[in-house]
């Protein structure tokens, strides 16, 4: 009996867009391959969207793997409350047009307790309201399997992570247990309370990602493209100054000036870069001359070195 | 890759080869000039393992790569050279650094695991595997060569080829890798001694050789100094007319599976209406279009395929690595784990197959007990048999039934409960590989590559199938003065050995 499904219906109206590269192809067709893999192996998937370019990348995947149908788990968001508002209002409105499974949590301490990247310091703020967030989540929902956008060449301890990083049910991360991985031959086998994390950008760099969004058209959040903004220098970082949280210390000035963010996160901790990039061309051409990696403008990663590494062991990506 | 690619490549690639071969009978050697523009460059990311000790200067070769391929940014590099304190006289830091990232690794000066670099040229870009070099890390080497295209072995100049040489050549040809790179490194160290190099690739080549591998390029080169790996050495090597290492890596082939007939290993049945039923998979071989009749394994049933669907569009064929939904024209029962192939050309299907292993963890692999066996969707009981052992210092495979420990590579019996369905692992790199999985722990504990079938009776499966038989000497006459084999003399063949030597024999088979 042949399916009655009308063309009309599996046509994307996109398809004047140029073909992939085969660079991005394979890459694109690898990540397609772990979703459908993840997908259909574990009984309570979820995909973790931060609604950043990596996650939105990881989202448009996600969409081309499940074609014709819908995509088969929902996403969850971990708010810290110190999001751009401009990711807020993006967020929403991707819920929206692509008819998404939307969870959204923050850690009930973040109110209670009023913990805040001012008083407590980026490095706890970010383990209470990111990583102890993200724990909350999986355990109230009991997901067995969670798709992160985290690619190998971001940071040094991210170089050794698997596709399938097996995570123990505290959700623990260990570099000298995690199962070895040949071909595209993937081992989805756990019990009761462990769980795994998926990582389908695995083998992407940076540049991949802003070309694929490029060539795709991928939506993103504005604040990636220069702009005239307000900011703040502190630390020697440039801070958004939006937010009426944002306290000025003393000898501090609101400053104006064409900024934009090469990665997206709490808007106290990450920094802006002067740029004239007012849209992925330019983006891209800035990149490609670009001398500095895109993590330089997150607080996090700067405590110490060998510090990705240990919130990863505690349970962040 | 097309029957061009292979001869400009290897026209391309035996450069270094040549040299040494030509060099021993003292001729001039003129090198074919690489012409790129006949065929189409392969432009998919190429994926290469580099093999070597910590000695070798690895970690210095594949820092270089990153560092003059500018993989490595300011901040990246302000944090290593903090974090080395010291620099080299060339005012670069450790490289090392960059690439042990974990802190266990750091404290112990060791690599423990398989790490990913990335690196890229206007040209292509590059997926390293790099994999540390001690014995005991046999299984992260194959783990990294399970994936790759080309294996990079690193000599120090010095001190030429080794046991670990062996070794490595060995393993990542045993993994289906066809293209190597032996670097010859610290050429600086030599003086940069054209008989020196002459010498270590002539030898390195007899070594490949023995292994069956074709497509090797042998280049001097200092990963310290940067010479050969992205910029040329001519300066200090002006004898020297052959590819830097990068030029290599440029012209290198992706594996592709597009030979053997079309697979698609369904990995999930795509149901979103009653009207649409597709089987999502990644095709592992060969290539369809609409109006193929296809095959699903291990049922047998037979249908037409009407739709390939992809997100962009409904394509009119799709080949080796293309994500795809794929719509047939008649309701056949087919769920994951199942193959949809050609018809004209099938995988093969049984309950009992032959392969080689490599055992991964601490409990090695034990004789008999039964295991998970995963192989593109499908999982599967087998219980597991090992008939011989690799000796990797000799290349030798012995006689051995006992369990395989951690690290060992050896051939193994296979019996599944039901019928699986594999392409030898030399046809096809997917659907001829397989893990087993540990039922107890639920962890990887060995990675395979099948060989041939066996039917039930552990013969090989095959039209003209012959029978080795060693029996006592008094046995054979009586057998051979019966009327049946006299008219059949001129099939047989027949040797007399000794016992000690049928046994030999018998192993070498087996192995």
């Amino acid at each position: 009996m042949p399916s009655t499904l009308p063309e009309t219906e599996l046509h994307n109206p996109q398809t004047t867009k140029t073909p992939l590269d085969p660079h991005l192809k394979a890459l694109e067709n690898e990540a397609i391959h772990i979703f459908r893999e993840v997908a259909a192996e574990f009984e309570k998937p979820v995909m973790l969207y931060s609604v950043g370019k990596d996650s939105s990348v990881l989202l448009h995947l996600a969409r081309k793997a499940f074609y014709p149908g819908r995509v088969p788990f929902p996403l969850l968001h971990v708010n810290t409350g110190w999001k751009f508002s401009e990711m807020i209002a993006f967020r929403n409105d991707i819920v929206k047009k692509y008819d998404l499974d939307f969870i959204e949590h923050i850690n009930p301490r973040g109110a209670a307790e009023n913990v805040t990247p001012f008083t407590h310091g980026s490095a706890l703020f970010t383990d209470i309201m990111k990583t102890e967030g993200l724990r909350q989540a999986l355990d109230a929902h009991g997901f067995d399997a969670a798709f992160g956008g985290a690619r190998r060449d971001e940071e040094a301890s991210r170089a050794k992570e698997r596709i399938y990083s097996f995570r123990t049910p505290d959700h623990r991360w260990d570099p000298r247990n995690q199962r070895p991985e040949l071909w595209n031959v993937y081992n989805g086998m756990i019990r009761k309370g462990e769980s795994v994390r998926a990582f389908p950008l695995s083998n992407w760099t940076e540049v991949d990602i802003w070309r694929y969004i490029q060539v795709e058209d991928i939506p993103l959040v504005p604040l990636y493209y220069a702009k005239e903004r307000p900011y703040v220098e502190r630390d020697g970082m440039m801070i958004l100054a939006e937010d009426p949280r944002l306290e000025l210390l003393p000898g501090e000035t609101v400053k104006h000036g064409s900024i934009r963010f090469r990665t997206l996160g709490d808007f106290p901790l990450t920094g802006a870069i002067p740029s004239q990039a007012t849209n992925l061309e330019e983006v891209i051409a800035e990149l490609e001359i670009a001398t500095v990696s895109e993590r330089q403008g997150r607080a996090i990663d700067r405590d110490q070195s060998g510090s990705m590494e240990k919130k990863k062991r505690e349970g962040y990506f | 890759m097309t029957v061009s690619a292979i001869a400009q490549n290897t026209g391309a690639q035996n450069t270094g080869v040549q040299a040494a071969a030509e060099a021993t009978t003292g001729s001039v050697t003129t090198f074919p000039a690489v012409e790129t523009a006949r065929v189409p460059r392969d432009t998919r990311p190429l994926r290469l393992i580099t093999c070597g000790s910590v000695d070798d200067g690895k970690s210095t070769l594949i820092g270089r790569l990153l560092w003059d391929t500018k993989a490595v940014k300011e901040d990246q590099a302000a944090t290593l050279r903090r974090d080395s304190g010291k620099q080299n006289d060339l005012g670069l830091p450790d490289f090392a650094l960059l690439l042990d990232g974990l802190q266990a690794e750091r404290e112990q000066g060791i690599t423990i695991d398989v790490a990913y670099r990335y690196f890229a040229t206007d040209k292509r870009s590059f997926i390293v595997a790099d994999t540390p070099g001690h014995e005991q890390y046999t299984r992260n080497m194959a783990t990294g060569a399970s994936t790759a295209d080309l294996a990079i072995l690193l000599v120090d100049a010095r001190t030429g080829l080794l046991e670990q040489t062996r070794r490595h050549a060995t393993i990542a040809s045993l993994m289906g890798i066809k293209q190597f790179v032996l670097a010859v490194n610290k050429f600086d160290l030599v003086g940069y001694d054209r008989a020196r190099f002459d010498q270590i690739s002539h030898e390195f080549r007899e070594l490949a050789l023995s292994l069956g591998v074709r497509q090797i390029t042998a280049i001097p080169m200092s990963a310290l100094k940067g010479e050969n790996v992205v910029y040329d050495g001519k300066a200090s090597m002006p004898w020297y007319d052959g590819q830097t290492l990068v030029e290599v890596l440029e012209l290198a082939t992706v594996r592709s599976a597009q030979t053997v007939g079309f697979r698609l290993p369904v990995q999930r049945v795509s149901r979103p209406g009653e009207s649409f039923r597709g089987y999502q998979g990644t095709v592992a071989g060969g290539s369809v279009k609409p109006g193929d009749s296809v095959v699903i394994l291990p049922s047998g049933m037979v249908a037409n395929v009407t739709k390939i669907v992809t997100f962009d569009l409904v394509r009119n064929a799709a080949v080796a690595g293309d994500a795809i939904t794929l719509v047939l024209d008649r309701q056949v029962d087919v769920s994951r784990g199942d193959m949809i192939v050609s018809l004209e050309s099938q995988p093969q299907t049984g309950l009992a197959f032959d392969a080689q292993l490599v055992a991964l963890q601490s409990d090695g692999i034990q004789p008999g007990k039964r295991y998970w066996l995963k192989s593109g969707s499908r999982r599967q009981r087998v219980s597991v048999q090992p008939s011989s052992l690799l000796d990797l210092k000799s290349g030798k495979w012995n006689h051995h039934t006992d369990g395989l420990s951690m690290n060992a590579i050896g051939k193994v019996h296979l019996t599944f409960d039901e019928q699986a369905v594999f392409d030898p692992y030399e046809q096809n790199r997917t659907t001829g590989a397989f893990i087993l999985i540990d039922p107890d722990t639920n962890n990887t504990v060995a990675g395979g590559m099948i060989t041939a079938k066996r039917s039930s009776l552990g013969g090989i499966h095959t039209e003209d199938a012959r029978v080795i038989l060693s029996l006592p000497a008094d046995l054979a006459d009586q057998l051979m003065s019966t009327e049946l084999f006299a008219t059949r003399r001129e099939e047989a063949e027949i040797r007399r050995v000794p016992a000690g030597k049928a046994i030999e024999i018998f192993d070498a088979i087996d192995g």
